[in-house]
């Protein structure tokens, strides 16, 4: 799935998500959409969730206080497609020894070319989101099932690493069919992941961060000279202080929620806001 | 009936005995034989490994055996570059077991990935940012020269030697041996290091992520293991050295050699044990809080990982260690300096499994939680099976090879002609010129 290059006019592209977990429920529809527009292998038994392969997996916090205090979030977690502190330096790009995974500057989607990944899972210790998996299996579909295989997303064979691709494959639709019109630019609700479509709640807010007139822009209000630090108060990016630079942003009004995406020393005030960590 | 085949003036057990001993630790390599190609044909769902445990016993078995093997470059580098002629007496079986180590470091690998058939993909579409990328061609060209070193010395077999071709390939690769011991002293550097930069590199992991020097693109770690590779890699050479004297009930090496490495292993624990503790001490009071961590936030006590690993990592297996090689009445006491190669052996393996396991073990996003893990028999087998491999290479090479210089003089056999015996076998007493 490598992107082919376009040389065109357009600004580069930067693709990412706003998710609200004040709005989610919680109810896993931007799991099974997933699985289903991305051909995800599944097994027989999926008790074991360390061998579940989930691109897109919703875990469920807590504020850690009793009854009547315990409140709940529920949080999505899809590929994060980290830029790094300078972009294309994701935790995995960078260590991938054969270049099986690589960052797009044009879309700034992380992908993950399985015809050349050779299984060495050095990716998935880079990823601090977990977000990487490995088929341990080959896929077995329920009989009759591969009919309703989407023939637009290759299924992965035993031994490679795969992860959310932004449904990459849209866009790639979605670009060749404003090319054949005039090389038009491909426009917001013509490029849309399987998971933002399918959430009930409309918590996932999928687009171009660059471009102000999609709403992912609006919502997050990316600060581009500081590492697309958001300027939403309610937005927060898991992790921030690795320096990982993510494009999925969260979105909460609760205090708590905001300070479970990233991790604070004992020391550290509630709400203070971590530093992006210089790793060169 | 083998005895045509045994070097000159020295004394082998019988080969039944042998063939016995071969057939025992050969029980043992099948087993690891039948679980390698489970893995192979069945794929890694034969393992205990899991999407939190990506890398885990094998990786670190890799990490392990290379650094016990960084026996052979060191003790090439201080004999050809620096010297140390008295070396010359070990370096053979240096070089055996490093090339005993690297091979196995590469069997493992090619177990451990995915899709082995791929594996040339990493030269192929070689990721020159990436870490594994050195590592995949220091090591190979490094097991190059490994097998390069080796050659002569099966060359020195009593019967290959008669036959003129070899007997010249040989003596004339012990000429230009030099410049493979420089060689491999520089494509150690890189890999021993790259292999640290492995764990170093990995910024999305804070437990094992360290800053580079000097802005460069190496981190702290990189150093650290080539300096931990070329101060416990020589420990391991003699605890081999001593074990097999144990086994064979002879003395195999002199004194004199002996006590040269474990003071230069001794000094090179001693200064890196310095070293890692300035690592730590930076990790602890910079790298981890700047990411929102406390240090003791990785020690937690659970299951395995405790704030006893540092002590007995850095005092147990570093610093104590360290101080007997150093000191002269320490180091020439056969039970203490003994206990300080194997206290060197466990600690640089501790190091090893430290910077891969643990690293996979603590959760990084704050609602995630540790995961252990226990390998499956297949992963035991497998990483048993090098050390098969290993003890039945050492046999046959101690059977039918000179590996040690000075085996007849320290073992005279009654009735041997010593004049004849020297005249039949030239080469013996030749150190393998070697990394």
């Amino acid at each position: 799935m490598k992107q082919t290059q376009i040389h065109n006019e357009q600004p580069p592209r930067r693709y990412g998500m706003a998710i609200d977990v004040d709005k989610c429920t919680g109810c896993g529809s931007c799991m099974v959409a997933c699985f289903s527009e991305n051909n995800v292998p599944f097994k027989q038994d999926e008790t074991d969730k360390l061998l579940s392969i989930t691109w897109m997996r919703v875990y469920q916090l807590t504020n850690g206080k009793t009854f009547p205090h315990t409140e709940v979030a529920y949080l999505p977690r899809p590929c994060q497609h980290c830029a790094g502190q300078h972009e294309g330096h994701s935790p995995c790009v960078s260590v991938c020894p054969a270049t099986a995974t690589d960052y797009s500057a044009d879309t700034g989607i992380v992908s993950q070319i399985y015809t050349r990944c050779f299984g060495c899972r050095y990716c998935m210790g880079a990823c601090p989101y977990h977000a990487r998996y490995f088929n341990w299996w080959d896929p077995v579909w329920p009989d009759g099932m591969e009919k309703y295989l989407s023939p637009n997303v290759s299924p992965r064979m035993r031994g490679v690493v795969e992860k959310c691709s932004f449904c990459f494959h849209r866009y790639q639709m979605a670009r060749d069919k404003a090319y054949t019109e005039g090389g038009r630019k491909v426009q917001e609700a013509e490029y849309q992941t399987a998971c933002a479509q399918a959430c009930p709640a409309g918590a996932i807010v999928f687009g171009d961060l660059n471009d102000p007139s999609h709403a992912v822009n609006q919502i997050v209000k990316p600060d581009a000279h500081n590492h697309y630090k958001s300027g939403n108060p309610r937005a927060f990016r898991l992790l921030e202080r690795l320096g990982t630079n993510t494009k999925v942003y969260y979105l909460s009004s609760r205090e708590w929620v905001r300070r479970s995406g990233d991790n604070y020393r004992a020391d550290e005030q509630p709400g203070m806001p971590g530093a992006a960590a210089q790793h060169g | 009936m083998d005895s045509a085949l045994i070097p000159e003036g020295v004394k082998r057990c019988a080969l039944w005995k042998f063939l016995l001993g071969l057939a025992v630790v050969g029980g043992v390599l099948v087993w690891g034989i039948i679980a390698m190609l489970l893995c192979w044909i069945k794929g890694l769902n034969q393992t205990n490994m899991n999407d939190y445990y990506g890398f885990a016993l094998w990786i670190w078995a890799d990490l392990a055996v290379i650094a016990l093997g960084g026996g052979a470059f060191f003790s090439g580098l201080l004999k050809y570059v620096f010297g140390k002629d008295d070396l010359k007496n070990i370096i053979n079986y240096a070089v055996l077991i490093g090339f005993i180590c690297y091979s196995s470091a590469l069997l493992i690998l090619a177990i451990d990935v995915g899709q082995p058939l791929r594996s040339w993909f990493i030269f192929w579409h070689a990721n020159v940012h990436s870490m594994l990328t050195e590592v995949a061609f220091c090591l190979s060209c490094y097991f190059a020269v490994l097998t390069i070193e080796y050659i002569p010395l099966i060359l020195e077999n009593r019967q290959i030697d008669k036959v003129p071709f070899f007997h010249n390939l040989g003596h004339n690769m012990h000429s230009t041996m030099a410049i493979f011991a420089a060689t491999g002293a520089f494509l150690s550097f890189f890999h021993q290091g790259s292999l640290g930069g492995v764990a170093g590199v990995l910024f999305g992991r804070p437990f094992a992520y360290r800053e580079s020097i000097l802005n460069t693109i190496w981190p702290y770690t990189f150093f650290l293991f080539t300096w931990s590779a070329a101060a416990y890699g020589p420990s391991f050479t003699l605890f081999i050295t001593w074990l097999t004297e144990k086994i064979t009930r002879k003395k195999l090496v002199k004194n004199n050699t002996i006590y040269l490495l474990a003071k230069i292993s001794g000094w090179m624990i001693l200064t890196y044990i310095i070293a890692k503790s300035a690592d730590t001490l930076y990790w602890v009071y910079q790298t981890a809080p700047a990411k929102g961590f406390n240090w003791d936030f990785f020690f937690q006590n659970n299951a395995l990982y405790g704030k006893w690993i540092l002590f007995v990592e850095i005092i147990v297996c570093g610093f104590v260690p360290g101080l007997l090689l150093v000191f002269k009445s320490s180091r020439e006491n056969s039970f203490l300096r003994v206990a300080a190669t194997f206290l060197g052996i466990i600690g640089v393996s501790l190091n090893r499994w430290v910077m891969v396991l643990q690293t996979m073990a603590a959760p990084v996003m704050p609602f995630d939680t540790w995961q252990l893990y226990i390998p499956s028999w297949q992963e035991v087998a497998t990483t048993i099976l090098p050390v098969a491999y290993g003890v039945i290479l050492i046999m046959i090479s101690y059977r039918y090879l000179p590996i040690f210089p000075q085996e007849r003089e320290l073992n005279p056999v009654e009735g041997a002609d010593p004049d004849h015996a020297h005249a039949a076998a030239p080469h013996i007493g030749h150190e393998a010129t070697v990394a």
